[in-house]
């Protein structure tokens, strides 16, 4: 396993991202599946910065959340994250790639999974000073799921 | 810093009982920020279910993705996708 792609970064970009200090942990939490995936209940959470025409846009190192209903269709998703670290081509022409609730919506229909939760979350990605991602949005947003009685959680970054 | 952000959001959800998945582009990163299960895809910064409007890719990667919740191994998982 390599990163190939750090290659086809610019070389401030490449050398932030391998010697920015960030976060470090020595251990995992663990919270093993306890139903068959056919049984639970799933929410997905984005880090590529989506929201609707009603809500604010993000701001940079914005460490904020906005809920995304789950009758939403795709295209009226708006922003995604901007950013220079990437092409964001791809996530404007399909926000699947980044939040695939379409796909999710398959597994649905066809019995792979229980139920989509009524909602779903979307942070900002580039985020240089996580800690109040760390010690109050990520546990809102956690405590808010749990109350809706969620089985798993699906991450996507962008 | 998306993986990051990611990591530590899935850290977060995870500690309060809720199983968590993710896809991550960027192994470094993922390893020092150490989320439960984790799937590493071959793909550039933007694409981390491969390409747009390719839905038989995608679901690949997220069936890939929900299979580490079968991986006998404790956490954290780090697993590459057989994906090119």
């Amino acid at each position: 396993m390599g990163m190939p792609f750090l290659r086809e970064l610019n070389p401030i970009i490449r050398f932030f991202m391998r010697y920015y200090p960030g976060q470090r942990y020595l251990t995992s939490p663990n919270t093993p599946l306890s139903l068959p995936l056919n049984e639970c209940k799933v929410a997905l959470i984005t880090t590529a910065g989506f929201y609707l025409s009603e809500q604010d846009s993000f701001e940079s190192n914005d460490c904020s959340y906005r809920e995304i209903p789950n009758s939403i269709q795709t295209h009226d998703l708006f922003g995604g994250h901007k950013s220079s670290a990437f092409d964001e081509q791809g996530i404007e022409n399909d926000p699947n790639l980044a939040f695939p609730i379409d796909r999710f919506k398959d597994l649905e229909n066809d019995g792979k999974i229980g139920s989509l939760n009524h909602r779903h979350f979307s942070f900002m990605g580039s985020i240089t000073k996580p800690k109040p991602l760390i010690y109050k949005t990520a546990p809102e947003v956690a405590q808010i799921l749990k109350a809706d009685c969620v089985d798993v959680a699906f991450l996507t970054p962008v | 810093m998306c993986n990051q952000s990611v990591g530590l959001i899935q850290r977060a959800v995870e500690e309060v009982g809720i199983s968590t998945v993710s896809i991550t582009l960027v192994e470094s990163i993922t390893k020092r920020v150490k989320p439960p299960r984790a799937l590493l895809v071959p793909y550039p910064l933007g694409y981390p279910l491969g390409e747009p409007n390719n839905p038989t890719l995608q679901h690949a990667i997220i069936a890939e993705t929900l299979a580490l919740f079968e991986c006998d191994e404790a956490p954290p998982i780090l697993k590459a996708s057989q994906q090119r």
